[in-house]
């Protein structure tokens, strides 16, 4: 079961705080959508929206193709995955995942048949009998899985559902919420401030702050090519550089370069720090020297300090295999295509 | 020296706290017409004696059941009103958590004289069901806060998780908020028994024909001391042991594991 998602015109207020403003997003049916940014940016209140936990104060949610703005949570073909599991700690795992069918007038042996499937589905086969409490972190998060799962919903809600979890079940369980949501097709919506949870899991992530949609793309664009300054920012380091455009050139502390199609005035040039190389053509940036080098395993990360402009301490990415020394001195480049260009200063 | 000392302590608190208990127990075997060294015994005689007094096996009855049905009310009504202050934002609810809280501090004479004032002109008129409806007074603040202390985020969650996967409200207490809150629940009920169980003021007041058991033991003691008197006591107190045993073995025992 899926669902395709349209919110249009969203905004919502707590008291003088603005929460949402003028949300604008289309999710296709199947689609795996991470909602993405710091606390507070209104991202949780977004899947709350969604859920119907909120009615919002403007705007309308459709939910394939149904206005569910007003619909009661029960009501809606979405289910919430809340981030602290909320399993009742009294049942045991087959009556937490039968709940839902039960509550829809499921017989029985038939909704004990389907907790077993989904509790085989997320690696607890042999758990059924046991209590909540005689789990582990991540053992919660698949049984919360499985009982959001067993009302067979169109849309399934993630509010943080990794939150809790240390990096390395983190990594393990990103990609089996990816697995499961391929087999299963459902439309999934996941809240997160993680932007390595985001890249490694959505087919599409949405950058917010304060309230509004920064960005929506896949992860890759919205990486390497991000709409905004604050999504440039969020989505991992970043080297900025201040220029100013005048005419068909931007001025930069590192040379001129072709200014295409960017704002007028001033200028924030984004750049990654694998995205600086020390061959080829493209932006000659100008001779650097090496501050410091730290080893990664896939990468040497360099602070350099550019000869033009020694207080632009850049950071750069170098192969494993550069041997970089302190003091030693570069000469760096970039693809004018690989730059990310906002008007203003950056900060 | 100290530890020595330490010891002689604890052995002298714990004889301040228990000669009396241990005393009426004692001479509740007394085989003699006085609760009173020397000991002479040990009979069951004064048992057999009480459990073949209708009266007061009858005075025990009364008291199991409004002590139960007290009870079973004041949990009720205060798992309600818990609930309804818990999850609602209702305006003045400070105002209202405090009026229902206040009772605790009225002297049991004072609620005992105001209700009989009030069911001498309408009601049952002193009964049983007085007695009862008093206890309910003394003992629905008591339920009250228990159960409130113990209402947190955690059911509040589940609450809500239940309600998105299609549960009624009706269901949602019945299946989820209900045995999430079982223990405090069970605690406020069995503390709630426990003090209707011994309470002798508002039952003195309230009740005529048909008496509980404190109100019985008082009327004995006015024909003087008997190890009969002692018997009823000893039956009382087992049934507060067993009942104190009974809470820590299946609410108190079970949170440790």
């Amino acid at each position: 079961m899926t669902a395709a998602i349209m919110l249009s015109g969203i905004g919502h207020d707590f008291g003088d705080f603005r929460a949402l403003a003028e949300i604008e997003l289309e999710i296709d049916a199947g689609e795996y959508i991470v909602l993405l940014g710091p606390s507070g940016c209104g991202k949780t209140t977004l899947l709350s929206v969604l859920g119907g936990f909120i009615n919002p104060m403007q705007g309308r949610v459709l939910i394939g193709g149904r206005d569910m703005t007003d619909v009661a949570p029960a009501k809606r073909p979405t289910t919430t995955m809340f981030q602290d599991y909320a399993l009742f700690p009294h049942m045991n795992l087959r009556d937490n995942v039968s709940f839902g069918p039960r509550m829809a007038g499921v017989t029985k042996a038939a909704r004990h048949r389907k907790a077993e499937e989904l509790l085989a589905l997320v690696g607890l086969a042999d758990a059924a009998g046991k209590r909540p409490h005689a789990l582990s972190g991540g053992q919660r998060q698949r049984v919360a899985l499985a009982r959001a799962l067993a009302v067979d919903p169109e849309v399934l809600l993630l509010d943080e559902p990794l939150g809790a979890l240390d990096l390395k079940l983190r990594r393990a369980m990103q990609d089996e919420l990816k697995t499961i949501q391929r087999k299963l097709g459902t439309t999934f919506v996941h809240v997160t401030h993680d932007q390595e949870e985001a890249m490694a899991i959505a087919d599409r992530i949405v950058v917010m702050n304060r309230g509004r949609i920064e960005d929506v793309g896949p992860p890759d664009r919205v990486y390497r090519k991000p709409r905004t300054l604050f999504a440039a920012g969020f989505m991992g380091e970043m080297n900025r550089i201040a220029g100013h455009r005048k005419g068909e050139w931007i001025e930069t502390p590192l040379g001129a370069l072709p200014a295409g199609d960017a704002p007028q005035g001033a200028v924030a040039i984004c750049l990654r720090p694998e995205q600086i190389g020390t061959k080829g053509e493209g932006w000659k940036m100008g001779r650097a020297t090496i501050i410091d080098a730290a080893f990664f395993g896939t990468h040497f990360r360099v602070h350099l300090a550019p000869e033009a402009a020694p207080d632009l301490i850049l950071v750069a990415h170098l192969p494993p295999n550069a041997r970089p020394e302190v003091n030693a001195t570069l000469t760096l480049t970039a693809d004018p295509g690989d730059l990310s260009i906002f008007a203003g200063q950056p900060r | 020296m100290m530890r020595a000392f330490g010891w002689v302590y604890m052995a002298l608190a714990y004889a301040f706290i228990f000669l009396p208990v241990v005393t009426l127990v004692l001479f509740s075997f007394q085989d003699g017409r006085l609760p009173v060294p020397p000991f002479d015994g040990p009979t069951l005689k004064w048992y057999a004696d009480v459990l073949g007094d209708s009266r007061l096996t009858s005075a025990l009855v009364n008291s199991l059941v409004v002590g139960v049905g007290s009870a079973a009310l004041s949990c009720v009504l205060g798992f309600l009103a818990a609930y309804g202050l818990a999850r609602h934002v209702l305006p003045g609810s400070v105002f209202m958590r405090g009026v229902l809280i206040a009772p605790l501090t009225v002297s049991y004479l004072i609620i005992g004289l105001g209700l009989l004032i009030v069911f001498n002109r309408v009601g049952p008129g002193p009964s049983l069901w007085a007695a009862g409806a008093g206890h309910v007074v003394i003992n629905l603040p008591l339920a009250f806060a228990i159960i409130y202390a113990s209402m947190g985020a955690q059911q509040e969650n589940a609450e809500r998780a239940a309600r998105d996967l299609g549960a009624s409200d009706v269901k949602v207490l019945a299946l989820v908020t209900v045995p999430m809150l079982a223990p405090a629940i069970l605690a406020a009920f069995f503390l709630s028994f426990t003090f209707s169980w011994d309470e002798f003021i508002i039952a003195f007041l309230l009740t005529r024909f048909e008496v509980t058991l404190p109100v019985e033991i008082w009327s004995l003691l006015r024909s003087g001391l008997s190890p009969r008197t002692n018997a009823i006591g000893s039956v009382v107190f087992l049934v507060s042991v067993v009942l104190v045993v009974g809470l820590e073995l299946f609410l108190f025992g079970r949170k440790r594991h």
